[in-house]
């Protein structure tokens, strides 16, 4: 990677757990994302993939600094965003923006199209040449696909997959450099998926644009990726290409997951091979000891409860994986063994006070 | 013959000051024991509402259900609602997307599961416990005993699946009907629960509808797919036939706009155009026609009709289909 725009190095996002009638005493925190280190490239797409409650949508927002990260450094572009003080780092966000999972629940139904575009520029104070905003605003509408009589129109007068267009319209409004999409075409019908998947590479081409994919859909992140970071439990357990992630998966954790994605295509579907995980995610408020995945791994040995294993390059391909026995998996030495399935309780009897907006919700319904 | 026949069953929903939406539209398959059939489509497309008609949930003010579901050979949308009640749960089980909200939150699940054996199989209240914990056992439950006593909120999502999934079973259903099951789960969960159905379809020889968005999971599961667009069935045919030829453009467009895992990269993905709101209506021709890539000038007009295929249990909805490749 000979330019890289965005640098996270060991970032850690822990929200506390509050008890308590009167005092508000602090009893655990989550460890939502804890140590994640990461380089995307300029003009790259970097795709986070794992699964609800894995601290892939926290390390998004703590990215942009709408969660306050506990500790670790961010770098964009040469800049220390987490030295960027209240203003400045409200002007740094025009070159950062989001993409959100749900465009009904992003855009706020009471504001025309217009309106919900402009307010971004006002914010940046762009809005006071009313010719150039015009200007801008139907060039934006003209690259994500949508009619300049959409400015007059509400949101609900469009379909799932136009509002989809809306929600990246506002976000190209202000010209960013980097756009964080969280989960971006899960809640769409898959007719509708491949349009903004399209789209979103289209507008890269033509703009130059970073993004930052999160989603949990692994199909759809390795099409649009060129660099793929599974996380587990709030940390990087691999990190690759997308065609040498598919290839050559090392961490126990990414071949059950690999496994686990349906592909339609009958005669694959007979023919492979499964890893079925035993339980559930553990609780980010009380991680296992040592390797995250251990208490669900086939493979664990005695060693990954005590030492957590870091994130290490395994040759020079640039695959990286947060595993102390990927090799030995890899060349047969270590057998899979049997797993008891331990009953995980769900975080909500602890979970913390986060907003509705970090908890994980699959909308991907139709 | 088959378990499950479903003929020309039609769901109408009325409203005052709207025009009556047809939801599902003279939509008939079968379902054999032991056999596992799919209702493939997307939003709106009726696979829900096809299910709810059949099993009676959906609420009579309002709503026409015509059309025969015959489960061997008696017409379930013609029985008296207490006869039909006697029916639900014990000849045919329901698996639900969202199991937080099909679970009661507050009675403990031994209850709730041992419920159905004692409405159905006349058990008593310790009978049906005690049978209760070896189907929580059964479906992959850890310490069974203890999670009898538990409310739904002390589990995982993929725990109160399998919960749900012991409701369903309780009473040895010969039909499953499963909406969504795995949908609202993660893929690693998706995986297990997946699995499972599979073995107890294998195991039992319980017949099973299911119902989903998700081509892959079809793919893997299902013996023949019903593609369904906007109310009705426009393909059938054994999987492994509809996977290779999709003859339908909604079928080939839909299985070309799914990025693969095992496909090439960085290919532009096929994109259907529109969204399922640009439709006209099935009378006025067919309703894709707007969005069709094969759209020709007879598609417009006429009804077009459900013809049987060559293949086995295969039909298509089509007048300009795409071409069967000749397998060289």
């Amino acid at each position: 990677m000979s330019d890289p725009l965005v640098e996270i190095d060991d970032l850690k996002v822990h929200f506390p757990i509050k008890s308590g009638l009167l005092f508000d005493r602090t009893i655990g925190h989550v460890h939502a994302v804890d140590g994640v280190s990461l380089t995307i490239g300029r003009g790259e797409t970097y795709g986070l993939v794992g699964e609800s409650g894995c601290g892939k949508s926290t390390l998004g927002r703590g990215l942009l600094r709408l969660v306050e990260p506990t500790s670790g450094r961010i770098t964009f572009d040469g800049t220390d965003v987490r030295a960027l003080k209240g203003e400045q780092m409200r002007l740094f966000r025009r070159r950062i923006q989001m993409v959100f999972q749900d465009p009904m629940s992003s855009l706020d139904p009471r504001q025309s199209v217009e309106s919900l575009l402009v307010e971004g520029l006002r914010a940046h104070g762009l809005h006071r040449d009313r010719a150039a905003v015009r200007d801008r605003l139907r060039s934006t509408l003209d690259s994500v696909g949508l009619p300049a009589s959409a400015l007059t129109r509400y949101p609900h007068e469009f379909s799932g997959g136009q509002r989809q267009r809306i929600g990246i319209a506002r976000a190209l409004v202000l010209g960013p450099e980097l756009i964080v999409a969280d989960e971006p075409v899960s809640a769409l019908d898959v007719s509708i998926q491949a349009q903004v998947v399209n789209l979103l590479g289209d507008l890269q081409d033509s703009l130059g644009l970073t993004y930052l994919v999160i989603a949990h859909d692994l199909a759809v992140v390795r099409h649009i990726s060129d660099t793929i970071g599974v996380m587990y439990l709030g940390a990087l357990v691999e990190e690759a290409d997308g065609d040498r992630l598919y290839e050559r998966p090392l961490h126990p954790y990414t071949r059950a997951l690999l496994s686990a994605v349906p592909i339609p295509d009958p005669y694959t579907e007979d023919r492979r091979e499964r890893i079925l995980l035993a339980g559930d995610l553990p609780s980010p408020a009380d991680p296992p000891s040592g390797c995250r995945f251990r208490t669900r791994c086939p493979w664990s040995q005695s060693r990954c409860a005590d030492q957590r294993p870091r994130l290490r390059a395994i040759d020079d391909s640039g695959q990286r994986v947060a595993c102390h026995f990927a090799e030995q998996i890899r060349s047969g030495e270590l057998a899979m063994h049997e797993v008891r399935t331990e009953l995980v309780r769900p975080a909500s009897d602890t979970a913390p006070d986060v907003g509705p907006g970090l908890i994980q919700t699959r909308t991907d319904l139709p | 013959m088959p378990l499950l026949d479903v003929r020309d069953l039609s769901v109408v929903f009325r409203r005052k000051g709207a025009e009556p939406f047809t939801a599902v539209d003279g939509v008939s398959f079968s379902v054999d024991p032991g056999q596992t059939v799919g209702l493939v489509g997307e939003s709106g497309c009726g696979k829900s509402v096809t299910s709810l008609a059949i099993m009676g949930l959906l609420p009579r003010r309002g709503n026409t259900v015509a059309g025969e579901v015959l489960f061997e050979d008696t017409d379930l949308l013609r029985l008296r609602p207490q006869d039909l009640r006697d029916r639900r749960g014990r000849d045919i089980g329901m698996i639900f997307q969202d199991p937080l909200s099909s679970l009661n939150p507050v009675i403990p699940l031994g209850l709730q599961v041992a419920e159905v054996l004692e409405r159905h199989q006349g058990r008593t209240r310790q009978a049906a416990l005690r049978e209760a914990r070896q189907l929580l056992e059964a479906v992959g439950i850890p310490d069974p005993a203890r999670r009898l006593k538990e409310f739904p909120h002390q589990l995982s999502g993929g725990m109160r699946q399998r919960a749900l999934i012991a409701v369903a079973l309780a009473c040895k259903p010969r039909l499953l009907i499963a909406d969504e099951p795995t949908t609202a789960l993660d893929v690693t969960i998706q995986a297990q629960i997946l699995a499972l159905l599979k073995d107890l379809v294998d195991r039992s020889g319980t017949a099973l509808v299911m119902i989903t968005h998700d081509l892959g999971v079809v793919a893997g599961l299902c013996d023949t797919v019903n593609v369904l667009y906007a109310g009705k069935v426009v393909e059938r045919a054994g999987r492994h036939d509809l996977f290779a030829q999709p003859r339908h453009p909604y079928t080939h467009g839909l299985l070309q706009s799914v990025p693969r895992l095992d496909a090439d990269r960085g290919r532009r993905l096929h994109q259907i155009p529109g969204s399922v709101s640009d439709n006209i209506p099935w009378t006025e021709g067919c309703a894709f026609a707007p969005r069709c890539a094969r759209v020709i000038d007879d598609c417009i007009g006429a009804t077009v009709a459900l013809e049987p295929t060559r293949r086995r249990d295969g039909a298509l909805r089509c007048t300009n289909p795409v071409p069967q490749e000749v397998p060289a």
